[in-house]
């Protein structure tokens, strides 16, 4: 960036730029950081939810809580697969600084599996919740519930789509430094998810279902 | 074409992308597998008698697993695109602090002080 500081003339004559920090780094695209505020922002809806659950979670209108409802195991099944999937993620990352394509997409497919399989539990557990009569209508400790994990499985499942998506771009193109930069957000995308899913599975499942 | 590919590496080092390594994200795998299974063991096995004892050593092992995640998964610190990226994360914390705590903080308080008293909890609408 050096290049867009004017030389200023000081007052003894010299060309500097007074202005000017050089050992300041700036990187040159700021696409990575740019995603970074998103993510930012996206921490807050989280905490939003977040704090509606933990001022509505105990508010069971009469119906069941946490301790009848919540299957530990699943939820534990869940958890694994969300895990695996962040670091098969990390090995497709690996092999595209590597620069291999076939091995990249080979983990991003198996990324993906990982990724469907959390959502079919998700989906599995929800409609077990519904059709026992456990909906988000029947008492605010279930609508905050659902607003919460729902909204996190809707993020996992729009990083499926981009996933597929990216996997066509990397399978047409190949790893062209526009694609790595797109796995790099996605990559910071997946990993985000895994972090709001520790506070899931830690404030809403197993605080939960404590006596 | 191997020219072509040095060259994109280098490019990959100047715009600040973070290099992994597979040692980074196995330690980081492992650490939070292990931060993982023993919240699950203290509240499955029923370990502690005291659910507060064992909330707040839940939310201590979530906070640890949440640092394991950005360093080893996110590649975050205080150098990765010049600063900018740790301070709004710290930026960030601070509102989820306030958004969390104020809110669990202010509710709580309004149920307690200002909540007609009640027969029972049957005579809620």
């Amino acid at each position: 960036m050096s290049d867009l500081a004017l030389p200023v003339v000081s007052p003894s004559g010299d060309r500097t730029a007074p202005f000017l920090a050089r050992a300041d780094h700036h990187p040159e695209n700021g696409t990575l950081l740019g995603f970074w505020l998103y993510l930012m922002s996206d921490c807050l809806v989280f905490a939003c939810l977040f704090a509606t659950y933990g001022v509505l979670g105990r508010s069971y209108a009469g119906g069941a809580g946490g301790a009848q409802l919540f299957e530990l195991p699943l939820v534990a099944l869940n958890t694994s697969l969300l895990l695996l999937s962040s670091i098969t993620y990390g090995f497709a990352m690996l092999e595209m600084q590597r620069r291999r394509v076939r091995a990249t997409l080979v983990w991003l497919v198996i990324t993906g599996l990982f990724g469907l399989g959390f959502l079919g539990v998700e989906l599995y557990e929800f409609a077990h919740l519904i059709a026992e009569g456990h909906g988000p209508q029947r008492s605010a400790f279930l609508s905050s519930f659902f607003a919460l994990v729902g909204t996190h499985g809707l993020h996992v499942t729009f990083g499926i789509v981009w996933l597929v998506t990216l996997m066509a771009q990397v399978g047409r193109h190949g790893l062209i430094a526009e694609n790595r930069r797109r796995l790099a957000c996605l990559s910071m995308f997946w990993h985000f998810l895994d972090v709001v899913w520790i506070g899931v599975f830690t404030f809403v499942y197993l605080m939960g279902v404590l006596p | 074409m191997s020219n072509a590919s040095h060259h994109d590496t280098e490019h990959d080092h100047e715009s600040g992308a973070p290099h992994s390594t597979l040692r980074g994200y196995l330690t980081g795998f492992v650490l939070s597998v292990v931060l993982t299974a023993i919240p699950f063991w203290l509240v499955m096995g029923k370990v502690f008698p005291s659910s507060t004892l064992t909330a707040a050593i839940l939310l201590a092992f979530a906070a640890v697993q949440i640092v394991v995640h950005m360093i080893y998964f996110l590649h975050m610190d205080a150098k990765s695109e010049g600063g900018w990226n740790l301070l709004a994360l710290i930026f960030t914390l601070v509102l989820v602090v306030i958004t969390l705590a104020g809110s669990i903080w202010v509710m709580y308080h309004l149920n307690v002080n200002m909540m007609p008293a009640m027969s029972g909890p049957s005579s809620m609408p």
